[in-house]
C-alpha cells in the first residue's frame, strides 16, 4: 500500500491507529480516581506528543541514517516557529502558510548551518551545530530582539497588519485556524466516568505527522536512504565508489532541518507563542535523548521516544508531595514518610532524575533503545513457540 | 598504448622523500605489478593516483586527462576502482545492498537524490547486483550482513563492487595481505578470470612474489622512491638489482 512493503505497511497502519485513537488510548483512567493523574489525553499533551514526533522522525533521518549527531537541531526548530508567527502577524491566522513558511526558512537555514558544519564530521561536526544553535539562541535573546521579541517573545497582537484576514471585532483576539476551523475547537465525549477530548488542532497535527512519517518510510526505503546509511557504514568506500557524500548528507542535514521547521510550526499553530528558549541547547539534547531512547535508525524508535520522554515529562512532573502523600496514605506513619522522601527526588521537579536514569538503563541495556527492548519481547514468546529459531535481530536491517 | 602516464612525480613527506622522480606506464589491458620493499613508495604511489594525496611535482595521467587536483570521487567517476589492502566494504549492510551501491554509482553518477523511489523498483539495478554476485559465486549470501562475512570473502566481495562499475582501470593494493594460503589462491585464480573475461587494466601492489609472478605481465620494481627497472616477470626474478633491493644479497660498503 502506498508504494510500502507489507512490514511498513503495518507498521504505519499501527502508527496511524494509534495517533487517531490517542484520545482513547492516553485516558485509561477514569475522571476523579486515584489514577486519573496518569492519563495524557488532554489536547495540550497530545499535541506536544505528536509535534516532538515529528521533530523526533526528522533528526532521525539524518542520526539514524548517516550518524551525523546534530546537536543543534533546536535553532531550525525555533526558525521555524519564529517564521510561522511572522505569517500569522502579516498575513492571517490560517494556519497553512505560517506551516509552509516554517518549513522553508527552517529548510534554509539549515542549509547555511549544514554547508558549514558539515565540513567536519564526528565530534567537531557535533560541536559546530551546537555552536550555531547557541548563536541563534544568544542573537534571538539580543541584537534581533526586533525580530524575535526578545525575552518576552512574540505572540499575534489585535493590532497586526494581517492583509489576508478582515479586521477583528473589538476586544476578539486573534485565533489560529484552519480556513475557519480554530486549533482549540473540538468536544468531549463522556462514557461512564470516562472523558475523553477530540481536539481539532490536536487531529490536524496528528495528520501532519502521519504524513511525515510516511515520507519518512519512504525515504528510508529509497536508494537515497540505502546511500545515507554508507554513509554512515563507510565513507571511505563511498568515495573510492564514485558517490560525492557532501551532497548526500546535506540533503539528509536539510530534511531534517525541515522537519524541525514543520515541528516548530505546528507548535506555533497549536499555541501562538514563540520564546527564544526553544532554542537552547537542551531543546536540541532533548531530541537526541528521544531518538536514542526509542531506538536511532528505527523507524518507529523516534516516536515512541518522543511520546515517552514528553509524556514523562507532563506527567511524572506532575506528582508533588501532597500527591505522594495521598499515595502512601494507607502506610504507617514513620514508613510513609521515609517512603515519601524517598520518592520524592524522583518525581515533580526531580523527574529528569527519573529520565537520566531510564536512559542510562536504555543505552546499558537495549542499545537499540525502546524497539530493540519490543523486538526482545516478542522474540521471547516467539522462542516459546518455536524454539530452534535463532535469528538474530541485529543481522536484519533496522525497520 | 598506456592507459596511464606517470611522469616525473615526486612527492615529500616533511623530511621523507617518500617519492623521488617516478615515471610509470601501465600499458592497457595488461597486468602490471608495483613490487618493492617496505617503504619503497608503493602506496603513496597508489594514493597519488586515486586522488587521496597530491604530489608534489609530476603528472598523472588517465586516458589522456589529468587525475591531479580531482576527488577520489570523481577519479573513481573517471573509470579508476581501487581495492585496499583490508577490505574496505560497508560493513552495516547486506551484500546484496553492497553490491547494488556501486551499480548506483555507476547509472546515477556521483550523485543523485531518489528520495521517494523504492530499492524494490530499480529492476535494472537488482538485475545487475544479482548477476555480479553470481559471477562471483557470493549469490546465497545476499542477506548476509557484510561485516560478519569471512576475510576472502569480504575481498571478493570488494572486487566484485569494483566491478560492478566496469572500470578500466582496477588497482589492488595488497590483495592478498593476510590471508591464509588457500584464500590467496582463490583471490589469484579470481583475478587471473577477470583478466581474461574483461577488458580491464589491473595495476597490482603486492609482497607476495607468488600472486606476483602468477597475474603479471610487467613488473616495476620500487626502491626508495624511484622505480628501479621494469620488465617482464621472468627477466625480474633474475635480476641482480632486485636481488639486492629485496634480499640484500649484495651488499653496498657503507
Amino acid at each position: 500500500m502506498f508504494g510500502l512493503n507489507k512490514k511498513d505497511t503495518g507498521i504505519l497502519l499501527v502508527v496511524a491507529f494509534l495517533a487517531l485513537a490517542a484520545p482513547f488510548i492516553l485516558n485509561p483512567f477514569p475522571e476523579g480516581s486515584a489514577m486519573a493523574q496518569f492519563n495524557a489525553g488532554y489536547p495540550d499533551l497530545m499535541q506536544r506528543l505528536v509535534i516532538f514526533g515529528i521533530f523526533a522522525i526528522g533528526f532521525n533521518i539524518l542520526f539514524g541514517l548517516t550518524g551525523y549527531l546534530s546537536f543543534g537541531h533546536a535553532a531550525f526548530l525555533g526558525v521555524g516557529s519564529y517564521a510561522a508567527i511572522w505569517m500569522m502577524k502579516l498575513l492571517t491566522m490560517n494556519v497553512v502558510p505560517a506551516i509552509i513558511v516554517s518549513v522553508l526558512f527552517a529548510g534554509l537555514f539549515s542549509l547555511l548551518v549544514g554547508w558549514i558544519s558539515l565540513r567536519r564530521s564526528g565530534i567537531y561536526f557535533s560541536i559546530l551545530t551546537l555552536a550555531f544553535a547557541q548563536m541563534s539562541y544568544a542573537l534571538a535573546y539580543s541584537v534581533l530582539t526586533p525580530i524575535t521579541g526578545g525575552e518576552t517573545g512574540l505572540q499575534p497582537k489585535y493590532d497586526d497588519p494581517r492583509i489576508l484576514d478582515g479586521t477583528l471585532e473589538a476586544g476578539q483576539s486573534p485565533r489560529a485556524n484552519l480556513f475557519g476551523l480554530e486549533m482549540n475547537d473540538g468536544f468531549e465525549l463522556a462514557m461512564g466516568n470516562w472523558v475523553f477530548t477530540f481536539n481539532a488542532g490536536y487531529y490536524i497535527a496528528a495528520v501532519v505527522m502521519l504524513i511525515a512519517f510516511y515520507l519518512s518510510i519512504r525515504i528510508f526505503r529509497s536508494p537515497f536512504g540505502m546511500m545515507l546509511r554508507a554513509v554512515k557504514s563507510n565513507q571511505q568506500r563511498m568515495n573510492y565508489t564514485g558517490l560525492n557524500t557532501k551532497p548526500y548528507t546535506l540533503a539528509a542535514f536539510v530534511i531534517s532541518g525541515m522537519y524541525a521547521g514543520l515541528a516548530g510550526g505546528l507548535l506555533v499553530a497549536m499555541d501562538t507563542q514563540v520564546g527564544a528558549e526553544r532554542m537552547f541547547w537542551t531543546a536540541s539534547g532533548e531530541v537526541v535523548l528521544m531518538t536514542i531512547l526509542g531506538g536511532a535508525g528505527t523507524l518507529i524508535g523516534p516516536v515512541l521516544g518522543a511520546g515517552f520522554i514528553k509524556y514523562m515529562e507532563n506527567i511524572v512532573s506532575k506528582i508533588n508531595k501532597s500527591v505522594l502523600e495521598q499515595w502512601f496514605a494507607f502506610m504507617p506513619d514513620g514508613i510513609e514518610d521515609v517512603m515519601i522522601a524517598l520518592v520524592y527526588p524522583f518525581v515533580g521537579k526531580g523527574w529528569h532524575l527519573t529520565l537520566g536514569l531510564l536512559f542510562m538503563l536504555v543505552v546499558i541495556f537495549l542499545p537499540g533503545g525502546l524497539v530493540e527492548g519490543g523486538q526482545r519481547i516478542a522474540k521471547m514468546f516467539r522462542g516459546k513457540k518455536a524454539s530452534d529459531d535463532t535469528t538474530d535481530a541485529s543481522k536484519t536491517p533496522a525497520e | 598504448m598506456a592507459i596511464l602516464e606517470v611522469k616525473n612525480v615526486g612527492k615529500r613527506f616533511g623530511g621523507l622523500q617518500a617519492l623521488g622522480d617516478v615515471n610509470l606506464n601501465i600499458a592497457e589491458n595488461s597486468c602490471h605489478a608495483i613490487i618493492g620493499p617496505n617503504g619503497a613508495g608503493k602506496s603513496t604511489l597508489l594514493n597519488c593516483l586515486v586522488g587521496k594525496l597530491t604530489p608534489d611535482t609530476g603528472s598523472v595521467m588517465f586516458d589522456g586527462q589529468s587525475v591531479l587536483g580531482r576527488k577520489p570521487y570523481e577519479i573513481n567517476q573517471m573509470g579508476i576502482s581501487r581495492v585496499f589492502q583490508t577490505p574496505e566494504i560497508f560493513g552495516d549492510l547486506n551484500v546484496m545492498e553492497n553490491m547494488m551501491i556501486p551499480c548506483f554509482a555507476k547509472r546515477d553518477g556521483a550523485f543523485r537524490m531518489h528520495a521517494l523511489e523504492s530499492i524494490g523498483q530499480e529492476r535494472d539495478i537488482i538485475a545487475k547486483a544479482e548477476e555480479m554476485l553470481v559471477d562471483m559465486k557470493l549469490i546465497d549470501k545476499r542477506e548476509m550482513q557484510a561485516s560478519s562475512m569471512s576475510r576472502g570473502d569480504k575481498r571478493r566481495l570488494e572486487i566484485a563492487m569494483c566491478l560492478a562499475q566496469d572500470p578500466r582501470l582496477l588497482l589492488l593494493d595488497e590483495p592478498t595481505a593476510g590471508m591464509a594460503r588457500a584464500d590467496t589462491n582463490n583471490t589469484i585464480d579470481l583475478l587471473k578470470q577477470i583478466k581474461e573475461e574483461r577488458d580491464i587494466t589491473i595495476a597490482i601492489i603486492e609482497h607476495d612474489m607468488h600472486v606476483v609472478f602468477s597475474l603479471s605481465d610487467r613488473i616495476t620494481v620500487l626502491a626508495q622512491g624511484t622505480p628501479l627497472v621494469e620488465d617482464t616477470p621472468d627477466k625480474i626474478k633474475g635480476h641482480p638489482k632486485v636481488r639486492e633491493a629485496y634480499l640484500g644479497e649484495i651488499q653496498e660498503a657503507a
